[in-house]
């Protein structure tokens, strides 16, 4: 389909990028945290795609490819806004920081059910985007995206062995954040049925 | 060979996934086995990560998809148009 498009059926672009509208959305979304914001990117990210169409090599997946956009397009529209300068320092992997998990002594499962309610659906937003952004990026790019290791690895230009820890340490750190969240939302459900 | 608990942590990613090394793996379970306070984080970490990847988290804004088709179609014809 590619070629095609390149020979001149541009039209068929649109085909080509609407398995794809939901995912480069979502990494914008993860970065900017503001709709508009997101929509903006996922829209110049498509547009990128398609002026530089011709140098996409097919030696990666196209939706891979298309995410890499998304998150150079998400990191400079930051960079201009400044935005960067309220994140976190950067921890380099090897620095021996341990993210300790929240200790339980039991786990009632949550059906997903439960994401019918929009407070449980906004809590989970929140965690994710408050990750630090090199952990927020690799965990957005292999839980959500549902990447592979080495293609995030290839996204993020960085090792393999970097995208295990700092994945590791994302799901750590959510886990932290969010069990004892859910625990505390979930057994106020129990106790106030009609609330 | 026995573990703690905070060993067991380490392993929290690569248990989800399926990478521990058959060696790991087993110690793990074998602590698993007797350790409610693992099994529970485990077991968390697992049913977050299903909540986080539900598509209805990250919703699409309404209209999002006819915008984006719209504004491509605009540099489409613009392509087509031999510019
Ligand atoms: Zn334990």
């Amino acid at each position: 389909m590619i070629a095609a498009i390149l020979a001149g059926e541009s039209q068929r672009f649109h085909d080509l990028i609407r398995p794809y509208e939901r995912s480069v959305y979502v990494m914008a979304l993860s970065f900017v945290h503001d709709e508009s914001d997101a929509e903006d990117i996922a829209q110049e990210a498509f547009l990128k795609a398609f002026r530089n169409l011709a140098s996409f090599r097919g030696e990666a997946k196209f939706g891979t490819w298309l995410i890499s956009i998304t998150l150079n397009e998400a990191r400079s529209r930051l960079r201009r806004k400044k935005l960067i300068k309220m994140e976190p320092l950067e921890a380099p992997d090897d620095d021996g920081s341990h993210v300790s998990p929240a200790l339980l002594r039991d786990w009632k499962e949550i059906p997903s059910e439960a994401l019918e309610r929009s407070e449980m659906r906004s809590l989970l937003q929140k965690a994710v985007e408050g990750l630090p952004p090199i952990y927020r990026e690799i965990f957005v790019l292999r839980d959500i995206e549902e990447l592979s290791i080495a293609e995030a690895a290839d996204v993020l230009q960085i090792t393999v062995a970097s995208v295990k820890v700092r994945l590791h340490r994302a799901r750590v750190a959510l886990q932290k954040t969010l069990a004892p969240q859910l625990k505390q939302m979930d057994s106020k459900r129990r106790w106030f049925p009609w609330s | 060979m026995v573990i703690e608990c905070k060993h067991v942590w380490e392993h929290i990613s690569g248990y989800l996934d399926g990478t521990l090394e058959p060696e790991v793996l087993r110690m793990v379970q074998e602590h698993l086995e007797h350790c409610e306070i693992c099994s529970a984080i485990l077991d968390s970490t697992r049913n977050i990560l299903i909540l986080t990847a539900d598509e209805r988290v990250f919703e699409l804004p309404l209209g999002y998809s006819e915008r984006l088709h719209n504004r491509l179609d605009e540099e489409l014809r613009g392509a087509e148009g031999g510019d």
